[in-house]
C-alpha cells in the first residue's frame, strides 16, 4: 500500500476532527479551562511561595507555573483527543472508518494531527493569558523552539496513550482510564515548587517520574538557562515510543473487534 | 393535606433519592477520590509553603484538609443536578405532576440524596484527616461542627445543581456549571491564607469569594480550635448560598411543574 494512502487517511481524519473541535465549544472548553484554572489559581494565589527558602528559580513564579500549565495543556490536548476517538467508536463512525481506510495506521496519525492542533490552540491561548499576567520569558528563540518541541512530544505521548485506551475499550466510559493516569503522571512531579523542596511520597514519586525531567528542562528553557534538556528529550521520546506500541496494540484490538 | 402525608411523601422520595445515589458508584467514587487525590498531592507538594512567615500551621496537610470538604461539596452540585435532570428527561417529573404530591416534598426528597452523599464525604475526609495525623484542634465537638458546616455547603452547591437542572432540563447544562464552581474554589484562599496572597487582584477576589470563608470556617476548627468569627462567617456564607439556591430551586420547580 502506498505512502499516499497513509497520508490521505491521516489528513482526512485530522481535518474532520479539527473541524469538529473548532465548531463545538463543549470540546474546546474543558481542555482549555483546566490549565487556565491552574495557571490563574496558582500563579496568582501561590506566588508568595517563591519566597520560601530554597526556592531558586530566577524567572519568577508566573514563569514557574507557566512551565507546568504548558505541559498540562499539551497533555490534555492529547488525552481529550482520546475522548474523541472513544466517541467515534461509540457512534459507530470508527467501524465505518476502518472499513474505508486504505491504511489504518493513518487513522492514528490523523487523530494526532487533531491533537497537535488542539494543543497548539490551548498553548496559544494560555501563553497570551500568561503574557498579559506578567510572564517574562528569558529564553532565546532556540530555547523556545526546544520548549515547544518538548511540549509537542508530550502531546504525542498523550494522544498515543489515549488512543490505545480508547481503541481497546471503545466507549466514552473509558474517560477516567485516560484522565486519571495522565493526571497522576502530571501531578506527581515538581508542580508548585522545585524538586528539592518536595517532601514525602510525592518527592519519591517525582524522582522516578519522567515528567520531572521534562518539567525541569522546560522551566530551564523558559528561564534561558537550559538544564537536563537531552535527558528530557530522551524521556519524552521514550514515553512516545512505548506509547506507539500501546496505540498499535489498541489498533489491532479494534481491528479484531470490527 | 395532613402533616403525616407530607412526611410520608418526603420519606418516600428521600428513600428513592438516597438509594439512587448509592446505586451509582460513578457518582460516589469520584466525589471521594478526587478530593483525596488533590489533598494527597498538594499536602506533600506544597509542604514547604509552611515555611512562609505567618503560615498558621507547620503541616500543609492540616491546612489543606478543608479543601477536600469544599471540593467534595462541589460534586454534590453535579450529583444533584444530574439526578434532577434525569428526572426531567425521563418524564418522571411529568408523571409526578399528575399526582397530589406537594412540591416541597419533592424538593426535600431530592435533597436527601445530596445530604447522604455529603455525610459520607464528610466522615471519610474527617477519618482520613485523623488517620494521617491532621488532628482536629477543636476536638470531637469541633468535628461535629465540621460535619454540620460541610453538609450545609453540600446543600448549597447541591441546590445550585438542582436549580440549573430544573431551569434547563439538561444534564449537559449541569456538567457545564461544574467548571464555574471549580473556579470559585480555585479563586479562594484554597492554597494560602488570604493575608499571605501576594497578588492584589487575587486577594480581592478571594476576599469577596464566599468559598474562602467556607474553607476558613472548617480550617479554623482543624488548626486553631474555636474561632467564633471564622465560624460565623463560614456558616453565614454557606447558609446564605444555601438559602438563595434553595429559594431559586423552589421557584424553578414551581415553573417546571407548571410547565409539565
Amino acid at each position: 500500500m502506498s505512502r499516499s494512502g497513509f497520508i490521505s487517511v491521516a489528513l482526512a481524519v485530522g481535518r474532520r476532527n479539527v473541524h469538529n473541535y473548532f465548531t463545538n465549544p463543549a470540546m474546546i472548553v474543558p481542555g482549555l479551562l483546566f490549565p487556565m484554572f491552574f495557571f490563574t489559581a496558582f500563579a496568582g494565589g501561590l506566588s508568595r511561595v517563591d519566597s520560601v527558602p530554597g526556592f531558586d528559580y530566577p524567572a519568577g513564579y508566573t514563569a514557574f507555573v507557566y512551565g507546568f500549565v504548558l505541559l498540562q495543556a499539551s497533555a490534555f490536548g492529547g488525552i481529550f483527543t482520546g475522548f474523541s476517538i472513544a466517541r467515534d467508536f461509540e457512534s459507530g463512525f470508527s467501524r465505518r472508518l476502518m472499513l474505508a481506510a486504505s491504511r489504518r495506521s493513518g487513522i492514528i496519525a490523523g487523530y494526532w494531527i487533531a491533537a497537535i492542533t488542539r494543543a497548539m490552540f490551548n498553548i496559544l491561548v494560555i501563553t497570551v493569558v500568561a503574557l498579559v499576567a506578567g510572564l517574562e520569558i528569558a529564553g532565546g528563540p532556540l530555547d523556545l523552539v526546544g520548549l515547544y518541541t518538548l511540549a509537542l512530544l508530550v502531546n504525542l505521548g498523550a494522544v498515543l496513550f489515549g488512543s490505545g485506551v480508547a481503541m481497546r475499550l471503545r466507549t466514552m466510559q473509558a474517560g477516567p482510564a485516560m484522565q486519571v493516569p495522565a493526571f497522576l503522571v502530571l501531578f506527581l512531579a515538581p508542580v508548585w515548587v522545585p524538586y528539592d523542596l518536595l517532601v514525602g511520597w510525592v518527592h519519591a514519586a517525582a524522582t522516578v517520574n519522567p515528567t520531572t525531567l521534562v518539567l525541569e528542562a522546560g522551566r530551564g528553557l523558559i528561564a534561558g538557562d537550559p538544564t537536563k534538556v537531552l535527558p528530557a528529550f530522551a524521556a519524552a521520546l521514550g514515553v512516545a515510543a512505548v506509547s506507539v506500541l500501546w496505540a498499535r496494540g489498541g489498533l489491532r484490538s479494534a481491528e479484531r473487534a470490527a | 393535606m395532613s402533616r403525616s402525608t407530607l412526611a410520608l411523601q418526603v420519606g418516600m422520595l428521600a428513600r428513592r433519592s438516597v438509594i439512587r445515589t448509592f446505586r451509582q458508584p460513578a457518582m460516589i467514587v469520584p466525589a471521594l477520590l478526587f478530593p483525596l487525590m488533590l489533598l494527597a498531592i498538594n499536602s506533600s507538594g506544597l509542604d514547604s509553603a509552611t515555611n512562609l512567615p505567618g503560615f498558621p500551621t507547620d503541616s500543609y496537610f492540616q491546612f489543606a484538609l478543608a479543601i477536600a470538604f469544599v471540593q467534595g461539596a462541589l460534586f454534590s452540585a453535579n450529583s444533584a443536578g444530574t439526578n434532577v435532570s434525569a428526572d426531567v428527561e425521563t418524564g418522571f417529573l411529568n408523571r409526578l405532576s399528575l399526582t397530589p404530591l406537594r412540591r416541597v416534598a419533592l424538593l426535600l426528597g431530592q435533597l436527601a440524596g445530596i445530604l447522604a452523599l455529603g455525610l459520607i464525604q464528610a466522615l471519610t475526609f474527617l477519618g482520613v484527616g485523623v488517620v494521617f495525623g491532621a488532628g482536629i484542634e477543636a476536638g470531637i465537638a469541633g468535628a461535629l461542627v465540621i460535619v454540620a458546616l460541610s453538609l450545609l455547603i453540600s446543600l448549597g452547591f447541591g441546590c445550585i445543581g438542582a436549580f440549573v437542572a430544573l431551569r434547563t432540563g439538561s444534564g449537559e447544562a449541569v456538567q457545564g456549571i461544574f467548571p464555574l464552581l471549580f473556579a470559585a474554589l480555585f479563586l479562594s484562599s484554597m492554597a494560602l491564607p488570604r493575608d499571605l496572597i501576594e497578588n492584589d487582584w487575587f486577594q480581592t477576589v478571594a476576599d469577596w469569594n464566599p468559598v474562602s470563608y467556607m474553607l476558613e470556617g472548617i480550617r479554623s476548627l482543624v488548626i486553631s480550635g474555636w474561632d467564633g468569627e471564622a465560624l460565623a462567617l463560614g456558616f453565614a456564607c454557606a447558609g446564605g448560598v444555601a438559602l438563595i439556591a434553595l429559594a431559586a430551586t423552589t421557584s424553578a420547580l414551581r415553573t417546571r411543574m407548571a410547565r409539565t
